[in-house]
């Protein structure tokens, strides 16, 4: 029960933080999650996250299953709620309002002055996951080539050609299977 | 609300595809402002997007069956994959798959970053303000909130409008 209540305090908070999309709260999530409350390991985190982009839908859909290690089927749909409906709601309410002010000029400002902070947080979350997806200091050195070859060859694909990222995820994870064994 | 479960596809783009191209529900600019709205506020894109073409078509019930159809097959599915996840995940064969799934997405996350950020990355107050944000929450673990109320109100002041410029035709409001 006390697992619980700290997984909806801790959910809904990111999800009233999320500035820019899910990605922005990924740092804090992984030190919440792990750090703080012991529910995943930093190892299962990543692979819980990349879990999230072999399904339909947006890809922080993950966080359930966070949620089941932490307090099992109540855990799952519990923190999908707080991590979805706190963001929904304001939402809901603040386009209510502001298709009232659409002119305003402080909108563009707003938009603006967040984006690079947004950018910012990204990056600090590809370095919270990079980290434990990356890098494994306890694996031998071919092994690091590899998790990064992949990271970097994904990239380079992507911004070479338009290709489905779940294919390049399932090829990945069917190489690794050959590869990091 | 009819068709609103085949959203599934979870990025913006193919939403646009729907609502504007397929749907027509919005128009191409209505879309856009309701883009930059879902960007701005708190959680995902994608499903304030949802929320605001529901709301605009039906009302709550609207926004409601839209976020419902945009989570609900990833999450069933997910569950699934996370059930088999904590029975397997021990199997050596399923880790290393993992680690390679795993290391992919970090390249997936790393793109789309330089994508969004673009141009960001070449102008230096910019570029300045993604540092900082790195660094603070990154390296030095300062919390999130800390930081936004730190950095925010000086980035959204530096784009402050130009008051005297627009102050004529549009009321500045009191907020922020």
């Amino acid at each position: 029960m006390k697992d619980l209540i700290e997984l909806l305090n801790v959910f809904a908070l990111l999800s009233l933080l999320a500035v820019g999309g899910g990605t922005a709260v990924l740092p804090d999530m992984v030190h919440e999650t792990v750090t703080v409350h012991h529910w995943v390991t930093s190892t299962q985190f990543a692979s819980i996250y990349s879990l999230g982009q072999l399904a339909p839908g947006p890809n922080m859909t993950m966080v359930g299953i966070i949620g089941y290690h932490a307090a099992g089927v109540a855990g799952y749909f519990l923190v999908l709620f707080a991590f979805y409906f706190p963001a929904s709601m304001l939402t809901f309410i603040v386009s209510q309002i502001w298709d009232t002010y659409q002119d305003n000029p402080w909108r563009d400002a707003i938009q603006q002055g967040l984006a690079p902070i947004t950018i910012g947080l990204m990056l600090a979350g590809v370095y919270a996951v990079g980290k434990e997806a990356s890098f494994h200091p306890d694996q031998p050195l071919w092994y690091n080539f590899v998790t990064l070859a992949f990271g970097m060859g994904v990239v380079g694909i992507l911004f070479w050609k338009r290709v489905n990222p779940a294919l390049l995820i399932l090829l990945c994870g069917a190489l690794g299977w050959f590869w990091l064994r | 609300m009819i068709g609103i479960t085949s959203f599934g596809g979870g990025l913006v783009a193919y939403l646009r595809d729907v609502v504007v191209d397929r749907e027509k529900w919005l128009d191409a600019k209505e879309f856009m402002a309701a883009l930059e709205m879902g960007q701005t506020l708190p959680g995902l894109n994608s499903t304030n997007l949802a929320v605001i073409v529901g709301r605009k078509l039906r009302g709550p019930a609207g926004s409601v069956c839209a976020v419902m159809g945009l989570i609900l097959p990833g999450a069933v599915i997910l569950i699934i994959l996370g059930l088999l996840y904590v029975r397997f995940h021990n199997n050596p064969d399923v880790a290393a798959a993992l680690a390679g799934v795993a290391a992919a997405a970090v390249g997936l996350l790393l793109q789309v970053t330089l994508k969004i950020g673009g141009r960001q990355f070449l102008n230096f107050r910019d570029l300045f303000f993604i540092l900082a944000t790195f660094l603070m929450v990154g390296v030095l673990h300062v919390s999130l909130p800390a930081t936004l109320f730190m950095l925010a109100p000086i980035a959204v002041w530096l784009h402050r409008p130009a008051a005297l410029k627009k102050a004529a035709t549009a009321t500045p409001s009191k907020e922020s």
